[in-house]
């Protein structure tokens, strides 16, 4: 807990930075694309909020995994602290995505495979917090909630899976990946990794942030515990 | 385990609705669709694959919550946990017990109810083949929902929550199925893949069942 | 046959006993005292491996153990005798229909569970423990709505079948059910506010 003081200011800082930097970026100082004309500089939202929706419920899967194999109390309240986190990406990247999709696809929905696995994503975050919130002793929750995020994580992928077997879909391919000639071209490319890591930051200092205060509250509650036993 | 499975079944039976209330739903689930969309064959015809597996996933979803509920309640949960029996054993009877009380039936009903939607004849072999091939997922899963949420008071809502976006899979492959059946298509895919899944879900799901329980019972 | 050792135990992230200690030998019985909220039910609990414990061991035979809680665990659509044949069955022992006599059910054998009062569930429930052939006994509050006559029935099964021929108990109850057996009084293994071990404590 001590050490996350004096870094929690300098992550939220740098995170606006490369926020402020990347967005402007993005925004004013890249050419239109040939095709999609200026609509594409939604990317800059929508890829980073979408990777870390999804990088969300990892980071709460490993912290899960840790808690029902360490049982480390800050890391239970970490996977807690995300959760709330990667439902506001997840929203954003499908809200932007919505905007995107009408001027390209003209429509502001569709059940493309991507957008589908994103809006079964949100309903399995929702399933989570309402969990934790149910519940009301804090190990019991923390348990819980952690044993239905492995499980969780097995259906996503199936979902997922069982989504592009369903219906083959619109989406344009994924916008990063690690086969450098499939990727968006590099004028685009660097601001939309100062954007991601702008994204990444901000995700890292709002878990910190939130993971700090669900460990004050329930110090507040061994305290009052403490109180009522003497 | 066949005692627990004799005495759920016989619960089921003596306490009325287990069997026929599942039933019911569904028949009013397939009853009111063409009063929502049009009782035109070409429109029917169509979605009736997709309403006979979501008339059945929620018909299951009904009854999940008394799966442990009434168990927990009266304390025979904590003797079963004390007792010799362990708990992923009962987590699978009780899945097992759920299945035929609900999905059997289901399943053998929902052909019945194809007629009433219209439904292609070609189709009437892969419902029946994917429901029972995906229904005891159905079960296995709700089985665990309902162990996560045995301990509030008011978990209903709260199950039909968690559980209907782990039903995301099987629905799929087993409307899939059906679909392309109707179709005239090669569903032979489809229903490996949710045979699959059923397979994977009664290999996991008893053990984390069982953990969930032994948590909601400390 | 049954060993406690420095046995401490939890209840909603709070420790509530520590360092709880004793030995039971076959034929032996043990009973527990202490004002509400001292944490009887969490012991039994603990000891029948429902909750784990902070610290120490439970040291005793695999397989030798029942559990009767305040809850009977009856279902009300069963008869009296499909209850008891469940149990028996889940056991794996036979089910010697002459319990019903110790426990004065005979009358009632064909009755469903739900017609029951309080009184006959608690006696349909301990006539569980007959059936089931444990060795070591942990009930908790065995005697509540039960009539004197009733608790004499139970206390002469507990002390005459019972721990006659080796068995164990270790009983939480307020009244006195006339056994020859030690009392153990918890308010002495009481949790010092702030020991370890509890959840919460984990936080400050």
């Amino acid at each position: 807990m001590s050490w996350t003081r004096p870094v929690l200011p300098w992550t939220f800082g740098l995170a606006g930075v490369c926020l402020v930097v990347g967005l402007i970026w993005g925004f004013f100082f890249t050419p239109d694309d040939f095709r999609q004309g200026s609509t594409v500089k939604i990317i800059y939202l929508h890829v980073p909020a979408a990777l870390m929706a999804i990088n969300a419920w990892i980071m709460m899967l490993v912290a899960s995994l840790i808690w029902v194999v360490r049982r480390h109390h800050v890391s239970a309240l970490a996977a807690r602290a995300a959760a709330p986190v990667g439902v506001v990406m997840t929203l954003i990247a499908l809200w932007t995505g919505a905007v995107w999709g009408q001027p390209m696809w003209g429509t502001w929905w569709a059940w493309d495979p991507r957008l589908t696995s994103f809006l079964i994503l949100f309903l399995f975050y929702l399933g989570y917090i309402a969990l934790w919130e149910a519940i009301e002793d804090p190990d019991t929750a923390a348990d819980l909630t952690a044993i239905l995020c492995i499980v969780g994580s097995i259906f996503a992928i199936l979902a997922r899976y069982a989504v592009f077997f369903w219906n083959q879909g619109l989406h344009q391919g994924a916008s990063l990946s690690l086969d450098a000639e499939k990727n968006v071209a590099d004028v685009f490319y660097y601001p939309l990794l100062v954007c991601i890591a702008g994204f990444v930051l901000l995700f890292v200092a709002l878990v910190l942030m939130r993971t700090r205060t669900e460990i004050r509250a329930r110090r507040i509650k061994a305290l009052q515990a403490r109180g009522q036993h003497a | 385990m066949i005692a627990l499975l004799k005495r759920d079944l016989r619960l089921a039976l003596r306490a009325g609705g287990g069997f026929g209330l599942g039933l019911a739903f569904f028949l009013i689930v397939v009853v009111l669709v063409p009063f929502g969309v049009g009782p035109e064959r070409e429109v029917l015809r169509p979605i009736a694959p997709g309403i006979l597996w979501i008339g059945a996933l929620l018909a299951a979803l009904l009854s999940l919550d008394r799966i442990f509920a009434l168990d927990f309640e009266d304390g025979s949960l904590a003797l079963l946990a004390t007792s010799p029996l362990p708990l992923e054993a009962a987590a699978l009877v009780k899945a097992t017990a759920h299945w035929i009380t609900t999905g059997l039936p289901l399943t053998l009903a929902a052909p019945l109810f194809g007629f009433l939607l219209l439904m292609q004849p070609e189709a009437y072999g892969y419902l029946l083949a994917s429901l029972l091939i995906g229904t005891p997922a159905l079960s296995m899963i709700g089985t665990f929902g309902a162990a996560l949420t045995v301990g509030l008071r008011r978990g209903g809502l709260l199950l039909s929550l968690l559980v209907l976006p782990l039903y995301v899979p099987t629905l799929i492959f087993g409307a899939e199925a059906v679909r392309r059946g109707a179709a005239g298509l090669d569903a032979s895919g489809a229903l490996i893949l949710q045979g699959g899944i059923t397979a994977g879900c009664f290999a996991i799901l008893p053990f984390a069942t069982a953990a969930v329980l032994r948590i909601n019972l400390r | 046959m049954l060993h406690v050792v420095g046995l401490g135990c939890a209840r909603g992230g709070a420790a509530v006993l520590s360092n709880v200690s004793f030995d039971l030998a076959a034929g032996q019985a043990l009973v527990l005292r202490g004002p509400n909220g001292i944490g009887k039910t969490t012991l039994l609990r603990t000891l029948a491996g429902l909750q784990p414990p902070i610290t120490g061991d439970v040291v005793m035979p695999e397989e030798a153990a029942a559990y009767a809680s305040h809850a009977d665990g009856i279902k009300t659509a069963l008869t009296v005798t499909e209850n008891l044949a469940f149990w028996a069955e889940v056991y794996g022992m036979p089910l010697d229909l002459a319990v019903l006599d110790s426990f004065d059910l005979a009358a009632l054998r064909n009755r469903q569970g739900g017609t029951l009062s309080a009184g006959q569930k608690r006696r349909l429930g301990l006539a569980r423990l007959a059936v089931i052939g444990r060795k070591i006994l942990f009930l908790d509050e065995p005697t509540v709505s039960l009539d004197t006559g009733s608790v004499m029935m139970f206390a002469r099964w507990l002390q005459g079948d019972h721990l006659a021929q080796g068995g164990i108990a270790v009983i939480a109850t307020h009244i006195d059910l006339g056994l020859d057996a030690p009392v153990l009084d918890l308010t002495p293994f009481k949790s010092a506010p702030g020991t370890g071990g509890g959840t919460d404590e984990a936080f400050l």
